[in-house]
């Protein structure tokens, strides 16, 4: 659906099957950052003129979309960041360095992002904090009966995606929550892969920090958003220092530091990226997340049935439920088949997709991954099936 | 070479790699990792060297169609030479992926690879095992 919203999508035969690595970009974004630049161009909150009165009341404004698009408390909860990882390590090298001492546990699980276990597995050198691994069931899912196998005293922090990026499981932040809370336990989740995918509500879910990137939801690249609740955040110490994020300094030393969220963004900010971002939460908000989250788990249902006709294709996460599908050929490794996809304008990824722990958990480490969008059609995954289904031809094709 | 000769002689050095094991005494065998950061390729090539001459190859791990066929061929093609041979060898394959000039007749099957410079994104997978075993060398 909303196909005519995307120029790239128009006059091509390109399937897009890469939405998990980044999303493509509606019009309405690729319009905001180009008018900033064809409009309106200034910087933020230092000048007196009209242009930049303009845009930093719409950089203003966009802390307002992405605060009502979470659910968040306030404005000043939410801090622009670079994406994911600059957002995470911003919480484990700005909070957790600051709160964890020697000893003290943080729960991750084996199908993490890169971008949420090495931070976590460089404060583990740095001062002895231990990472353990939430066990996973069967169904390479977390659930509370596991994670409470592994909570002890010394657990301070659980540290997981919302939805993880090979396997696709969709983790009950909310259930989680509130088992940690009961046990003093701090909650950080990634949400790169679900915040354009499903519904967040980080009050309902109580979540305590949160990570996500524009690009995988239909922004720019560049942008991303470092949630934290307020008394959290404040305690947070900045990473970066400089312009937009001091109030005094003095020839002596002397600094004080402006309150919350310019603390936290030094530097003239990415206004482009901030700019786009908020077109592509509108975007997102106009179309409806539910309305996304159905649509898009009815393709995955049907791209799931159609690949199970294919007794040549293994999927590793049949049972799992967002819109994220894994697979290989037989006796072909995952970048030929990609290689081979590409000869027929299929985008998909393959390889260990930046969660190379996940290799122990499917006892294979190179897998090719479809990850679908709404703008993703039955007629797509039908031509794909039909690519595969000839794909006894790969070597005469990529060879 | 015709394009179903080579495609022949690439998919059974795939299917069926020659010198694909972890080598059984690991303890005489140098050992190097040789992977490619801008894809998945990864793969462990373990040589065993006598005096100046390499008397066995061996590899494992997990790569794609032309990264594993050629390390087939290669290896195969190495095991035997000295290392003064190898290196010439596999300088002029290093010159064929780059579309230089290069001595076709000492490179056997490897020639199958000779137009890969047409493919700039799968040159790394054709020297992946070609710049493995050139860093034992090039340390000696």
């Amino acid at each position: 659906m909303n196909r005519e919203d995307f120029t790239i999508l128009k006059d091509t035969n390109m399937v897009y099957f890469d939405n998990g690595a980044t999303t493509l970009k509606p019009d309405v974004v690729r319009d905001a950052i180009v008018n900033y630049y064809d409009k309106y161009t200034s910087s933020i909150h230092r000048g007196d003129y009209k242009n930049s009165l303009m845009v930093s009341s719409m950089y203003d404004e966009a802390r307002e979309v992405i605060r009502n698009f979470i659910n968040a408390e306030h404005p000043s909860e939410i801090i622009f960041t670079s994406g994911t990882t600059a957002s995470l390590n911003d919480i484990v090298f700005g909070y957790f360095k600051h709160h964890l001492k020697s000893g003290d546990e943080v729960l991750i699980t084996e199908t993490e992002h890169a971008s949420n276990v090495l931070p976590w597995f460089m404060l583990a050198k740095e001062m002895g904090i231990v990472v353990k691994y939430i066990p996973l069931n069967d169904n390479n899912e977390v659930t509370i009966v596991n994670l409470n196998t592994v909570i002890t005293d010394k657990t301070k922090v659980v540290s997981i995606a919302h939805i993880t990026n090979v396997i696709g499981d969709i983790r009950d932040i909310k259930e989680i929550s509130k088992i940690c809370h009961e046990n003093n336990i701090m909650v950080v989740v990634d949400a790169a892969q679900s915040i354009a995918h499903t519904k967040i509500d980080v009050k309902d879910m109580d979540i305590d920090f949160m990570a996500f990137s524009g690009h995988k939801a239909y922004g720019p690249t560049g942008i991303g958003v470092l949630y934290g609740k307020f008394n959290l955040l404040r305690e947070l110490t900045p990473l970066e220092y400089g312009g937009g994020m001091n109030a005094i300094f003095n020839k002596d030393g002397y600094v004080e530091l402006k309150d919350l969220p310019d603390k936290l963004e030094a530097g003239t900010p990415n206004i482009e990226g901030v700019l786009g971002l908020t077109e592509s939460i509108k975007y997102i908000d106009k179309i409806g997340i539910d309305k996304i989250h159905e649509y898009e788990s009815y393709l995955r249902k049907y791209l799931i049935d159609r690949l199970s006709e294919l007794d040549f294709i293994k999927i590793y996460n049949k049972d799992n439920e967002a819109a994220i599908v894994t697979f290989n050929l037989d006796g072909v490794f995952s970048q030929d088949a990609a290689i081979y996809l590409d000869k027929y304008n299929i985008c998909v990824r393959a390889g260990n997709h930046c969660a190379k722990m996940t290799k122990d958990v499917f006892n294979v480490a190179n897998t090719v991954r479809v990850s679908l969008s709404f703008y993703n059609t039955k007629e797509e995954i039908d031509l794909l099936i039909n690519v595969l289904k000839n794909s006894k031809n790969i070597w005469e094709e990529i060879l | 070479m015709d394009n179903d000769m080579k495609r022949s002689i690439i998919l059974d050095n795939y299917q069926d790699a020659k010198n694909r094991c972890v080598p059984q005494n690991i303890d005489d065998y140098i050992v190097i990792n040789s992977n490619n950061q801008s894809c998945i390729d990864n793969i462990n090539i373990y040589v065993k060297l006598d005096n100046d001459k390499i008397s066995d190859i061996k590899f494992d791990g997990e790569a794609c169609v032309i990264a594993i066929s050629s390390t087939s061929i290669l290896s195969d093609m190495l095991i035997g030479k000295t290392t003064n041979e190898a290196k010439e060898i596999l300088n002029n394959y290093f010159n064929m992926i780059e579309e230089k000039e290069y001595n076709k007749d000492i490179l056997g099957e490897a020639n199958v690879y000779e137009d890969m410079y047409k493919q700039p994104s799968r040159k790394t997978c054709a020297t992946l095992f070609a710049r493995g075993i050139s860093k034992i060398f090039n340390k000696e």
